[in-house]
């Protein structure tokens, strides 16, 4: 477009400034000499898409006040209108690292409701892969975190396990990241040919690895000063701002819901419940690194004891009928038919359950009317939890110090921000 | 273990409870939403439910009262977990906060209250959390449309 009787672009009308979409806590009292700063909500150094607004006085933060919303998807909203079976891809994108718990927490809690017990090949196997999902969030928590202060090569060995892990659960469920393996009932399928011994070659290949972060990490004296005595909370006040996971331990709380409230195969396995003793980041970072080596004891184990037998419940209330029959019998088409069109018929009832999801506590509360339809699905997700009290880590502290603390908080904006 | 301390808790809350029974591993206790604030702060004091999982509320439209404000909490002790309901009308959708005795409430009543419009007396920052300044409406209440859109930027003709 060009402006009337001359040569060029014409001038751009004056845009009316974008109302900004937050409300600092700091409007209201602010005080003489002090800075206040954004950091984020994009920001290289923030573990996510968070907006942190700190007050400062010189280096040290005063307060802080932490933003969250910038991925909100309205997940909670799009779920009261798909069926109980198209949910299970938009829970996989809660906790986008470790996708799998999140299916299988979502499909156990509509389980309760119908009263389906899955078999125990099933139970076995979600086990076996929940704790696989959690040594790949852990790795790319303590990846993430180590590379935020400088240590490249630590982060690297950690994402090239990492990948290795991911093209493996490609290998069974067809994605890298985002698998919608889970089903109500079961499972979507049985493991491929040669998948397990292929699983004890990673582990074994992860434990070297890992290894080399230890001694990379443990005791540098760098990572140390960075770590040690940062980012403190203590375990009342965990517990009282409702901080699960790798955090409450690191306070050196032992609570654990596979330990306290055992689900899916947990009771039959043997394991430790790491906990750290100051609840400062170093703390965090070891503590996951222990639940590490404890994951690959536990898929061991798993491995061990994985019994025969169908992965799918035998109820078609839930489970689509085998594709033979669906081709050959009119009432399994229809089955199948009133399965995918209206959705698994859930009883009318509300129901809370949660798993030991690698954050701390992922629980879903949902609520049915008997459609196949959900009438609420509610999330309590960890991260949203952490970071309603993040600020009591990182107020008192260095502004430097904001990075690999929040780091070690790992909030992950999928499941914060829904 | 879970069993005896429900029984405990409706033995010893039954005058100031509607209702109680256990689902799916839960106690499930319905009470008017004035009783709320006492009940939780024995429930945390005499039984340590110490832990405040999660407010959140369920839109029953053309039912009377509309809103289903539901609490869970879980105790690190005995490891059970108990749901608080309460109904609260649309005309006044209000409840008392649980700040006082849990941090982790400050939070998660923002997100209920931008969700839903219910008010926490009592908790000085209401401000939206996932939301932005200025938001019109609750939208996961049943009548906001899923598809209605409130862009802060105007988008590109």
């Amino acid at each position: 477009m060009t402006a009337p009787g001359g040569i060029g672009p014409a001038v751009k009308p004056a845009v009316k400034p974008f109302p900004n979409p937050v409300r600092t806590d700091f409007d209201r009292i602010r005080t003489e000499g002090r800075v206040y700063v954004n950091i984020g909500p994009s920001h290289p150094a923030t573990h996510g898409t968070v907006q942190i607004i700190a007050e400062l006085d010189g280096e040290r933060v005063v307060r802080t006040d932490v933003h969250p919303g910038y991925l909100h998807r309205g997940f909670e909203k799009e779920c009261e209108s798909h069926t109980w079976h198209n949910l299970i891809p938009y829970v996989d994108r809660l906790n986008y690292v470790s996708a799998l718990i999140n299916d299988f927490a979502y499909c156990e809690a509509v389980e309760k409701l119908m009263g389906v017990e899955i078999t125990p090949r099933c139970r076995y196997l979600r086990t076996l892969l929940s704790e696989y999902s959690r040594i790949i969030d852990h790795i790319t928590c303590i990846a993430a975190g180590v590379m935020e202060i400088g240590a490249m090569t630590a982060f690297l060995y950690l994402m090239t396990i990492r990948d290795y892990m991911y093209e493996h659960l490609a290998n069974l469920t067809g994605a890298r990241v985002t698998y919608s393996y889970g089903r109500i009932g079961g499972l979507a399928a049985d493991l491929p040919e040669g998948w397990l011994a292929r699983l004890e070659e990673l582990l074994v290949q992860q434990e070297e690895f890992v290894g080399r972060v230890h001694g990379l990490m443990d005791r540098n004296r760098i990572f140390i000063d960075r770590m040690r005595d940062v980012g403190v909370i203590s375990t009342a006040d965990a517990i009282n701002w409702g901080f699960t996971g790798p955090i409450l331990r690191s306070t050196g709380a032992a609570r654990d819901l596979r330990k306290d409230t055992p689900y899916l195969a947990y009771a039959d396995l043997d394991f430790d419940v790491p906990v750290g003793i100051k609840g400062d980041n170093y703390d965090r970072y070891y503590v996951r690194m222990r639940e590490i080596d404890e994951s690959v004891y536990m898929i061991r184990q798993c491995v061990d004891a994985l019994p025969g037998g169908p992965i799918n419940v035998d109820d078609r209330r839930c489970v689509l009928p085998p594709k033979s029959l669906v081709y050959t019998e009119i009432e399994s088409l229809i089955n199948h038919f009133k399965l995918i069109m209206d959705g698994p018929e859930v009883p009318v009832g509300d129901v809370y359950s949660a798993h030991e999801a690698s954050n701390g506590e992922l629980g879903f509360y949902l609520v049915s009317t008997g459609k196949g339809i959900p009438h609420k699905v509610h999330v309590r997700s960890p991260s949203f939890v952490h970071i309603g009290g993040v600020h009591l880590m990182l107020d008192g502290g260095q502004l430097a110090d904001i990075i690999p603390t929040f780091g070690s908080v790992n909030m992950i904006g999928g499941e914060c921000d829904r | 273990m879970a069993d005896s301390v429900f029984d405990l808790v409706q033995a010893q809350l039954a005058p100031s409870i509607g209702q109680a029974s256990v689902a799916h591993g839960v106690l499930v206790l319905e009470l008017p939403a004035a009783e709320l604030a006492g009940v939780v702060g024995r429930l945390k004091a005499e039984f340590r439910f110490d832990m405040f999982l999660d407010v959140t509320a369920v839109d029953w439209p053309g039912q009377d009262p509309r809103f289903e404000v539901v609490y869970h909490f879980y105790s690190t002790q005995h490891h059970v977990r108990v749901r608080l309901k309460t109904r609260v009308a649309e005309a006044d959708p209000t409840v008392d906060t649980l700040v006082p005795l849990y941090g982790s409430a400050r939070y998660m009543e923002r997100e209920c209250h931008e969700m839903y419009g219910i008010v926490f007396r009592g908790n000085a920052d209401l401000r939206p959390a996932l939301l932005y300044e200025g938001f019109v409406g609750h939208p996961l209440r049943k009548d906001y449309p899923k598809l209605q859109e409130q862009p802060l930027v105007e988008y590109r003709k």
